[in-house]
């Protein structure tokens, strides 16, 4: 995956800590990781990509870091519905995003919301995938790549 | 005051939507998940403007947009949704819609997107 691919999902990720009222969103150094020992925080938001690029990009965060966002956003109810609609939404937002560079054939699926990490049907097993750090406030999340052309 | 629908299948994003109304111009009577519930929602309610989704469940936004229009031609659509790319966009907007404000969006961009749809 090139450089220039990781940075559209960094864009997305920065650009949507940016629309909360805490705009200070770090991002760290994207490193592989097999995808027999995922990346992954309490709660994870995957979206299918197809098209072109096949695999899936998803978001995963510890409920803390959820329920902040939640309040950030303006959200006062941090129940466990919403902290599950807002990871699946981030992620949502940023593959969408992510269309401005690869056009409409990269193609998103609704969100799928799951406690910890994803399995073999969403990551297979002999592909690898790249972890985006993301730092907010004193959390550590992370957008996950997993995506072949 | 214009009576608005907001179809989206993120409940914060619902609710989102319809905290940042002001409440002098908008009234919001009725929500829906996805395409299926706002055509019903739709024929009871009569609402003049909506909000709209692309990425739903059951039937997406496109779909549900040329339902919409086939019902009331006059009928005024925003389209909110994370898809960034200029084909869906002219999509939309062939199909009926009249606005497009990208996701993640701020209550003033919203406020700015209503007002522009609703000032013809």
């Amino acid at each position: 995956m090139s450089q220039e691919t990781l940075q559209v999902f960094i864009d997305g990720v920065v650009r949507y800590f940016h629309h909360t009222n805490d705009k200070n969103v770090k991002v760290g150094t994207p490193y592989l990781v097999e995808n027999n020992k995922p990346a992954a925080y309490d709660v994870t938001g995957i979206i299918g990509i197809s098209g072109p690029y096949r695999g899936c990009v998803y978001f995963t965060a510890p409920r803390i870091l959820l329920k902040h966002l939640l309040l950030s956003i303006g959200e006062s109810d941090t129940s466990n519905e919403h902290i599950f609609d807002l990871v699946g939404e981030v992620a949502n937002t940023i593959s969408g995003n992510a269309r401005s560079r690869f056009g409409h054939e990269f193609m998103i699926s609704v969100p799928v919301m799951i406690e910890g990490a994803p399995n073999h049907i969403h990551l297979p097993a002999q592909m690898r995938s790249y972890v985006i750090p993301v730092y907010w406030k004193a959390y550590h999340a992370a957008v996950v790549i997993c995506l072949e052309q | 005051m214009l009576s608005l629908m907001i179809v989206d299948d993120s409940n914060i994003i619902r609710r989102k939507i319809e905290r940042c109304n002001d409440s002098d111009r908008f009234r919001v009577v009725a929500a829906a998940a996805n395409g299926i519930e706002a055509l019903e929602l739709f024929k009871q309610t009569r609402p003049q403007v909506v909000t709209m989704d692309l990425t739903m469940p059951e039937m997406d936004g496109i779909a549900c947009i040329e339902q919409l229009m086939a019902l009331d031609s006059k009928l005024r659509i925003l389209v909110i949704s994370a898809l960034s790319d200029k084909a869906t966009g002219i999509s939309a907007l062939k199909k009926g819609a009249r606005g497009f404000l990208c996701k993640p969006f701020t209550d003033d961009q919203l406020l700015e997107a209503l007002t522009e749809l609703t000032e013809d």
